[in-house]
């Protein structure tokens, strides 16, 4: 996983609530079994005027010009400000995937949905929870200032902004730890795969019907 | 010291080990896969040369692309074929269970989990799928996680949590007739919200909740999700004992006894404290129908399409106008004005045995109104299919005029074949209204079986509690 430490860049305003992991990435781009290309299609049935399938070329498709994302001033934008419950709905990784594929490594907002947010920290995404009037004066800031940028500073939690001064932010210890070093969860979990052995053997006999198909014969 | 929640038993009996910091490493007992969200992580396991860690404990079956029309003939979507070829492959290489797309078990993964007694009260479950909340109806610590998570419990057999905080949804009374587990739960997110349960575990109960069928509880559970928690549960009792009993993996003879004695420890103990609750009372529950394009925005069907100017809440009301626009409705209509062009009965929330006698019952003897172009039946699973079958209710809906499909999630997300075109409307027994979800520009107004059904022969909403045919 990439390392995380000081992102800046251009902040994107999608105005509205309860953005659902449909919105971000719809159903037909799941049917992919890879982790990446998922860019070009993040937010399709907004984003696009016609219907998006898996392996059309998006490049000749006709953009929807009233989607903010198609908005030359937020084109690169590497930040994402959105409102609250943003990443409600599915537990789609796509989503995320999509967004960092398409350049976000920030999305920031009054609240997430808990498996989205779970999701941005395994792939190097930095969700930041700000209280909602703070995200109400940064969406006024970015739609009256063209190429509104701010510097996420991960390692000090707070967002360095040209006109609001700096925003400190709340993050998990682990999950900040991690996106610093990049870190793969997988490997850190077996370095205690003794204890998981020694708690599956306590299991086992304490409550032995939890592994009732390991001896059964069902096929 | 107060006692427990349900929650807290399952935490505390999961927990290998607890971190200063709040982090813990939770153990994961069944690992449910389905072909969307885990080819990534196979592949992830494959790359770093890794193995899974307890294969008996996953059970695998496609579900979301698999055709509900004929399947002798495999996939015609290359793309979809892949990917359910993927997991066949990938069960194969590792050897893990499969129900493959024609094993007369397939079905909706949360449909046949419990269906086969793999989810037992007292467990973890855990499945790339957010809808992995139904398993808690059982008295189960069950929550849905993204792929990354999906490639860790396959090689740890564990998670990396923190304790959610607990939440008591409690509806008190006894339902009107005509009223379903789906209205109470559909009342329940238009109370507090889709982001209400964001950050909590909710246990539902009181007598309402108790008086419940398996059935019914699954449905509450399903959609703990949409009102924005990854959990939701209900306690152990008779009826949770009545219907795993026997199912191909629940355990047998001493066994068995061994396990009862242990599941009646789950619930909630009376001094439990609970970081909130919210009540309901059951009487006050009318049959639901959806008007917007989030489960949140839900009124009672003699209700009317609510007005955005009524809202004080800014950012909210300009959320209701953009829903209003989607659904193409004018504020003040009468819910039992809007006329669905489809009826879908089937998915994870709604497509087991008690949810089709239900919309059965309302059907039989009538037809599908002239002005719907579809009303689709969807079983959960095969054995559900079957049962069906055995009762006779594909006979009922085909005389009715419903299509009588084979298994899978199907219109509730419009993976396969099965899905609206833009502009049409349909009354769905599944849980999501987000826009697009059942097929780009389709319009979705969530509702009970008995409610789909009477849409379907009516072709409006209409109050099933004062269906007199």
């Amino acid at each position: 996983m990439e390392k995380f430490s000081v992102v800046e860049g251009i902040v994107a305003p999608l105005d509205r609530p309860n953005v659902d992991t449909d919105a971000i990435i719809p159903k037909q781009f799941l049917k992919s079994i890879s982790r990446s290309g998922f860019g070009p299609n993040l937010f399709d049935e907004w984003r696009y005027l016609d219907h998006g399938e898996p392996g059309v070329d998006n490049t000749s498709r006709p953009l929807n010009p009233d989607f903010v994302l198609n908005a030359p001033r937020y084109r690169d934008a590497r930040i994402l400000l959105a409102r609250e419950n943003f990443g409600c709905g599915s537990s789609r990784e796509h989503a995320v995937w999509a967004l960092r594929d398409y350049g976000f490594r920030v999305v920031i907002a009054p609240s997430f949905a808990d498996i989205f947010f779970n999701n941005c920290f395994k792939n190097g995404v930095l969700p930041v929870v700000l209280a909602a009037d703070t995200v109400d004066r940064l969406f006024r800031s970015v739609e009256a200032t063209p190429g509104y940028a701010l510097a996420v500073d991960l390692p000090a939690q707070r967002i360095v902004t040209p006109d609001l001064g700096d925003l400190g932010f709340e993050v998990d210890g682990f999950r900040k730890d991690c996106l610093i070093r990049g870190l793969d969860d997988i490997g850190l979990t077996l370095e205690h795969a003794g204890e998981i052995r020694a708690f599956e053997a306590r299991r086992r006999r304490e409550a032995p019907w939890l592994f009732n198909e390991d001896s059964s014969n069902i096929k | 010291m107060p006692g427990k929640t349900l929650y807290e038993k399952l935490w505390d009996s999961h927990c290998v080990r607890q971190d200063a910091d709040g982090t813990a490493l939770i153990y994961i007992d069944r690992h449910l896969v389905h072909e969307v969200t885990s080819p990534q992580a196979f592949e992830g396991l494959r790359l770093a040369g890794r193995v899974p860690w307890r294969t008996r404990s996953i059970l695998a079956v496609p579900d979301h692309n698999v055709p509900t029309t004929d399947r002798t003939a495999g996939i015609a979507d290359p793309v979809s074929r892949l990917q359910v070829e993927t997991l066949d492959r990938n069960c194969a290489e590792f050897g893990i269970t499969e129900f493959s797309m024609t094993d007369p078990r397939q079905g909706i993964v949360h449909v046949i989990g419990p269906e086969q007694g793999a989810t037992l009260p007292g467990m973890t479950v855990v499945c790339g799928d957010s809808h992995t909340s139904t398993h808690g109806a059982f008295g189960a610590l069950a929550f849905g996680i993204g792929t990354s998570d999906v490639e860790h419990v396959l090689a740890t057999q564990c998670l990396i949590l923190r304790k959610t905080r607990t939440l008591l949804v409690r509806v008190d009374g006894a339902l009107a007739p005509g009223v379903s587990a789906k209205d109470v739960v559909l009342a329940i997110i238009g109370r507090i919200g889709t982001a209400g349960g964001t950050g909590y575990s909710i246990e539902f109960g009181g007598p309402a909740i108790q008086g419940l069928s398996m059935e019914g509880r699954m449905t509450v559970c399903n959609m703990a999700i949409e009102a924005g928690a990854r959990a939701g549960m209900i306690a152990v009792d008779d009826t949770t004992l009545d219907y795993l009993a026997n199912r191909p993996y629940a355990p047998q003879g001493s066994l068995w006894e061994q396990a009862v004695a242990a599941w009646h420890d789950l619930h909630s103990d009376t001094d439990a404290v609970f970081d909130k609750t919210v009540r309901l009372d059951a009487v006050e529950i009318a049959p639901q129908v959806t008007w917007g394009t989030s489960p949140e925005m839900v009124v009672s069907v003699d209700g009317t399409v609510p007005d955005p100017a009524d809202e004080p809440d800014g950012v909210r009301r300009e959320g209701m106008r953009q829903a209003l626009a989607y659904m193409d409705l004018q504020p003040g209509t009468p819910i039992t004005e809007i006329h669905p062009d489809h009826v879908f009965i089937g998915s994870c929330t709604n497509a087991r045995i008690e949810d089709l006698r239900a919309a059965a019952a309302v059907i039989r003897g009538r037809r599908v109104a002239p002005g719907i172009k579809q009303a689709l039946v969807v079983p959960g699973s095969g054995l559900v299919k079957r049962q069906a079958e055995a009762e006779g209710l594909d006979s009922i809906f085909r005389a009715a005029g419903f299509e009588w499909r084979e298994p899978g999630c199907s219109m509730c997300l419009a993976m396969n074949a099965d899905r609206l075109q833009p502009g049409e409307r349909c009354a769905s027994t599944s849980n999501r209204n987000f826009e697009g979800r059942q097929g780009q520009g389709g319009r979705t107004h969530l509702v009970s079986p008995a409610m789909a059904a009477l849409a379907a022969v009516t072709g409006h909403f209409a109050n099933v509690s004062t269906d007199t045919d």
